[in-house]
């Protein structure tokens, strides 16, 4: 009895140690595989050069200018917001029937799929309120799809901080809103910024929700242009923009290029190097911060 | 108290009141501004809802379409007929086979960061499913398309495109959602429970088995559910792989379709207001729909995890 009791735990633990190994490697796998088919195809010419859809050798310089651009729009119109909706769930919610429905929003929104948000996006942003395809639809529509992770993230930030930080505020004689904004924001920030960098390693590989609202195509660009208002301008807000993300899948799918797979291997290869980036940064500056303030040796 | 004295406490009582009327401008900026936020998050989900409801019930309230035939037909031609069901069976039948597959071996890997190594284990997984939930689903698909599907093809049969194609990608895809939720489900049951079995001579698959899962099995099952809710939703990635046939398959490695896979096929090349668009954005309701039914299922369990 006990012998089979021992055999079995036994059993178990090797049972779940291979099945954990084998995760790992089907990381290292997935990886490999990556940037073993697409480093070879990285280079200069491939990073700046136009796409090409018919004949081989295009590039994908105006997508990865896209993807960032993006981010960036995305990032000035969620920022804002996302702190804001956090704040108030961490300091001005009363724990009532609206601060439960309130979260209950949020957790309904971030599980939203991605493809909805993005019809959302066509039928509102880019037919009704007339933007068409475009950088500013896309980058609302990722602000929704944004969204509730900020709340999220920026609420535990604050609700991390001491209490005694809050309290010695009010000793002083501060308003609320002064201690939030010069008390508990800073101590918060390290956390806020892991948080925002994650998200954007998020957006930055979202697809879905881009296809109806910053569209499918990219016209010709002209990087000397930077009049916002001039249609080849890189910066004009209501012109067309095709992601990195976006273009893979639409390499993948219909695309008439020769050397389509090897363009979508090399920008997949891209994107998770520059993801890759993104959680390294986030993981570098979570520890730095978190070293700054408890002077703690290392982080588990 | 002389002038003076007057003069100083009236000073004294202005600047109170400036400082007051400070902290009043402060308090008033502050609680506006986190409101307006707050209402935001409220106007896009009633906006969502509301559009996206009114599109997807017009196919059956103008354009007639019984709704009997959307769930039930089988047959989706774009003039004509509208039966949705293969693309339902499909998202059903990936998402299920995905969540049998990604299930017990997120158990095993969120059990390997608890308890088999805590410590050095979650040192070792926590990054690698990290990056793993990091790799955008377009990439996943792409991975698909160029290893999976070759190899079902090579060494199953069939086309290699198809429902066991999708359901491989997709547990790939939601395993760092379901493992992360199970780790920290693990990591919080009470102190002693544990200790209590082991010194009762328990090994440690037996506490294991009988005590900690058991004890926690809500919190592991809303893993679960929130990762079938993420392969549900998912479009790009099973999109490249399942194929796209607009039949109910009858085996796993023929090609199929999904509810996201058809509205991303379909989408660009129908007319807004059309019958064939309306019915599309009726799959977007059912999708909308079952997001309903997941975070509900969620909540239920939570309830279930208090007691």
């Amino acid at each position: 009895m006990i012998k089979r009791a021992k055999r079995a735990d036994r059993i178990a633990t090797v049972v779940i140690c291979f099945f954990a190994m084998l995760i790992v490697a089907l990381l290292v796998g997935l990886l490999g595989y990556i940037l073993v088919r697409g480093l070879g195809h990285i280079n200069w010419h491939f990073l700046t050069s136009t796409p090409q859809m018919i004949r081989g050798g295009g590039g994908i310089g105006p997508q990865l200018f896209n993807s960032v651009f993006l981010l960036i729009l995305t990032l000035i119109i969620t920022v804002p917001l996302g702190w804001g909706g956090g704040i108030y769930m961490a300091e001005y919610a009363r724990g009532g029937r609206l601060t439960h429905l309130i979260r209950l929003v949020v957790e309904v929104l971030s599980s939203f799929p991605s493809i909805v948000i993005g019809l959302f996006g066509l039928l509102v942003l880019v037919n009704t309120l007339g933007l068409g395809f475009s950088l500013l639809a896309g980058s609302m529509a990722l602000a929704v799809f944004n969204l509730p992770l900020m709340v999220r993230t920026t609420e535990q930030a604050f609700r991390a901080v001491p209490k005694e930080q809050k309290e010695a505020g009010y000793a002083l004689g501060l308003s609320k809103w002064k201690i939030i904004t010069s008390i508990l924001l800073p101590v918060a920030l390290p956390s806020l910024i892991t948080g925002t960098i994650l998200a954007s390693g998020r957006i930055f590989g979202e697809a879905a929700a881009l296809m109806f609202t910053a569209g499918m195509s990219s016209p010709p660009l002209d990087f000397t242009d930077w009049n916002p208002l001039s249609a080849r301008s890189p910066i004009n807000p209501l012109r067309p923009a095709e992601t990195l993300a976006v273009h893979i899948w639409k390499v993948n799918s219909e695309g008439l290029a020769p050397d389509a797979k090897e363009i979508a291997a090399g920008a997949s290869a891209v994107l998770v190097i520059l993801i890759l980036g993104f959680n390294l940064a986030a993981r570098w500056l979570g520890r730095a911060a978190y070293r700054k303030f408890t002077a703690a040796k290392r982080m588990d | 108290m002389g002038q003076m004295g007057k003069d100083a406490a009236l000073n004294q009582g202005v600047k109170n009141r400036k400082r007051r009327e400070k902290h009043y401008w402060e308090d008033w900026i502050g609680r506006i501004y986190t409101s307006i936020c707050v209402v935001v998050l409220l106007v896009v989900i009633v906006s969502i809802v509301f559009f996206v409801s009114s599109k997807g019930l017009a196919t059956f309230l103008e354009n007639g379409v019984r709704l009997r035939e959307f769930f039930t037909g089988t047959r989706w031609s774009p003039d004509e007929s509208f039966g949705a069901l293969p693309f339902i069976t499909g998202s059903f039948a990936v998402t299920l086979l995905a969540a049998l597959i990604a299930g017990p071996l997120s158990l095993c890997a969120a059990l390997f960061m608890t308890e088999i190594l805590p410590g050095r284990g979650k040192r070792i997984l926590q990054p690698a499913v990290e990056l793993l939930s990091g790799i955008p689903s377009v990439v996943y698909g792409f991975i698909g398309l160029t290893v999976i599907v070759p190899f079902i093809r090579d060494y199953i049969g069939g086309q290699g495109f198809g429902i066991l194609a999708g359901c491989l990608v997709l547990s790939v895809m939601i395993l760092p959602t379901i493992t992360s939720i199970m780790a920290d489900a693990l990591a919080s049951l009470r102190g002693g429970l544990r200790e209590s079995s082991l010194a009762l001579g328990a090994t440690r698959w037996q506490t294991i088995y009988r005590v900690v899962i058991p004890t926690v099995l809500p919190a592991l099952l809303t893993g679960i559910v929130l990762g079938m809710a993420r392969a549900f939703g998912e479009a790009l990635a099973v999109q490249m792989v399942i194929g796209n046939a607009p039949h109910i398959p009858s085996s796993l490695t023929e090609s199929a379709a999904t509810l996201t896979s058809t509205i991303t096929l379909s989408m660009g090349n129908t007319a807004m207001g059309s019958v064939h668009n309306n019915a599309l954005w009726s799959m977007a309701l059912v999708l909308l729909a079952m997001t309903f039914v997941f975070v509900i299922l969620v909540r239920l369990l939570e309830r279930r995890n208090r007691i």
